[in-house]
């Protein structure tokens, strides 16, 4: 029996970036190629305010891809990321608007908000027995409709100012989005790899029955699971929220599909058992990097969605590719 | 003494009655053959031990008191480890990482936040447990799917062992082993009889059984249909008892002829 696996040219160098700092050598290399290239074909794309601007755009993207990674990772899907971070926005735009909340309740509603939607696709997908695909596009829908309902249809506006600095204040220079963002996945990594609530993740990602056996309690960790990811999807409707200054009901529109592709590329296995947040961050400055790079290459949007659907699917080829490459070795 | 006491152990799933009413007691240090035809409830017997499932009706005490109330994660930290006949590996994850499972040990990261797993301890403790049960792998720090299938069982064995068991439930662990990796397995059970640990040892292989068990019980539709002193018994009456009377010679001569 072949004991000898992970062949290519990849597998040492791959093998120890792995162990070490928990990233795939290509996602970076792809990173550092399409950087380059964009900074060839675009005068504007190599300047402080440019990657300031990447940041800055990347920040909600990557808050809802570090919930898709501790989702994906433990084996389950989570659909639902763009139009909770949608009803989010709405809920603490109408609070702190509508209802003139003081300040901490306007933030803590959008997390809270974001939470409870999570929350009740983890009941659903542990209790009722209805895979996570079907219960978080469900969610998809019945959140995005609640986002409309609540702010009927209109984008709501006039939030108050500590609203405002949250996503348009510059300490240092340093948008807030960015060092919400930055901080986030600085703790995300920490939980999901050094932790034994992150270690339980992969484990219940990579065996249900193995996770179930050591005694981890299953359903309990994925309903945490799903409540980290609602709720995070609810702090990045807040950033958007706070960043376009206004309540809107479409905020988030297909979002999840730029999240779950930042996650896979960056090398979290779409079946669970892998994934880290590290990795993560760079599939989703490759999605920032490439949308800034398409935006000054004045690209129409509508050619920016079909790239971004055809580099998940891509994306998922190539690591189905090269386990198979594994296995059959 | 009683380690392990079962009475009157039932399971049904939904309309399929699988265990009618089991007794067993294990004592300390004894190593019990569990046998059975498929379907007889070996399986789920031992997962209502470990708490994968639990019991309809009955009772299941270790040392005197009753576990029935307790998770598989708190029956692992009395006492109980089960290793699965499909070894129940995170076969992405690394040996230290398996062998921990559920446990790790944890310590606190630049001396003030907490819960952090202590990683260097465990591939240390893991590579002295492989060490100790004389067994070479190519690297702990791999995924254990890039293992054999002998070096994996030794995974879950080392898994099953680590935490100082009282009793462990190994299901079919020859089943799927090369000769000699059978020796070895066999030869670990009598090791840990030795350390005072009790063993209940699920096998089709009758020869294996009868090599190193002390007592040997019989299951047939979901009872306990035989409690045998493995010195006073041979691979007739256990055929016998498990095929449930009728013309067993023919089954006996072909168990005996050793063809597996």
């Amino acid at each position: 029996m072949a004991t000898t696996a992970t062949p290519g040219i990849w597998s040492r160098a791959q093998r120890a970036s792995i162990d070490r700092l928990h990233i795939r050598l290509e996602s970076f290399i792809v990173l550092l190629v399409l950087a380059a290239a964009m900074a060839v074909l675009s005068p504007f794309f190599l300047s402080v305010s440019n990657f300031l601007n990447i940041l800055l755009a990347t920040s909600t993207i990557g808050v809802l891809a570090i919930a898709a990674t501790f989702v994906i990772s433990s084996g389950g899907l989570d659909l639902s990321l763009g139009s909770v971070m949608g009803l989010s926005g709405v809920v603490g735009a109408y609070i702190a608007v509508n209802l003139g909340a003081p300040s901490p309740f306007g933030v803590g509603a959008c997390i809270l908000a974001g939470a409870i939607a999570g929350y009740i696709n983890g009941q659903i997908v542990t209790r009722a027995f209805v895979p996570a695909f079907i219960v978080t596009l469900g969610m998809l829908g019945i959140a995005r409709g609640l986002a409309l309902v609540i702010s009927g249809g209109r984008v709501i506006y006039g939030l108050p100012e500590y609203l405002l600095f949250l996503g348009q204040g510059r300490p240092f220079g340093i948008p807030v989005p960015v060092i919400i963002f930055v901080i986030t996945a600085l703790v995300a990594h920490f939980v999901l790899a050094y932790t034994r609530f992150g270690r339980h993740t992969l484990a219940l990602g990579d065996s249900e029955g193995a996770a179930r056996a050591a005694g981890i309690r299953v359903e309990r960790q994925r309903r945490i699971l799903y409540t980290i990811s609602g709720g995070l999807a609810g702090l990045a409707g807040m950033i958007f929220m706070a960043r376009i200054n206004s309540g809107d009901p479409t905020a988030g529109l297909n979002y999840e599909l730029t999240a779950i592709t930042a996650a896979i590329i960056g090398g979290t296995n779409l079946f669970g058992g892998r994934g880290s947040i590290l990795g993560t961050m760079i599939g989703a400055l490759i999605m920032g990097v490439l949308q800034n790079g398409l935006n000054l290459l004045a690209v129409q949007s509508y050619y920016q969605q079909m790239a971004i659907g055809a580099v998940l699917i891509l994306a998922v080829f190539i690591d189905q590719y090269q386990v198979r490459k594994e296995t059959r070795a | 003494m009683t380690l392990l006491h079962l009475s009157g152990i039932r399971k049904s799933f939904g309309a399929v009655d699988v265990l009618h009413g089991v007794d067993l007691d294990v004592a300390a240090g004894e190593v019990i053959g569990l046998v059975g035809d498929n379907g007889a409830g070996k399986s789920t017997l031992m997962k209502t031990i470990t708490g994968i499932y639990s019991a309809d009706a009955g009772a299941i005490e270790l040392d005197g008191r009753s576990i029935l109330h307790l998770d598989p994660g708190e029956r692992r930290r009395i006492g109980i480890e089960m290793i699965y006949q499909d070894l129940s590996l995170a076969k992405q994850q690394d040996v230290a990482s398996n062998i921990f499972l559920g446990r790790e040990p944890v310590k606190k990261m630049f001396g003030f936040i907490p819960g952090m797993v202590d990683k260097a301890r465990m591939d240390r403790e893991a590579a002295e447990m492989i060490e100790r049960l004389g067994a070479h792998l190519p690297s702990i720090n791999r995924p254990v799917s890039s293992f054999s299938g002998g070096q994996q069982q030794t995974v879950a064995i080392a898994r099953a062992l680590t935490f100082d068991p009282k009793l462990v439930i190994m299901d079919e662990p020859t089943a799927a082993l090369a000769v000699r990796e059978v020796q070895s397995v066999l030869d670990l059970i009598r090791r840990l009889k030795s350390e005072g640990i009790a063993v209940i040892l699920i096998s089709h292989r009758l020869n294996d059984v009868l090599a190193v068990t002390d007592r040997i019980v019989v299951l047939r539709h979901g009872r306990a249909e035989a409690d045998l002193r493995t010195a006073d018994t041979n691979m007739n009456e256990v055929v016998a008892r498990i095929v449930g009377g009728g013309d067993t010679a023919s089954a006996a001569a072909h168990e005996l002829g050793g063809h597996r």
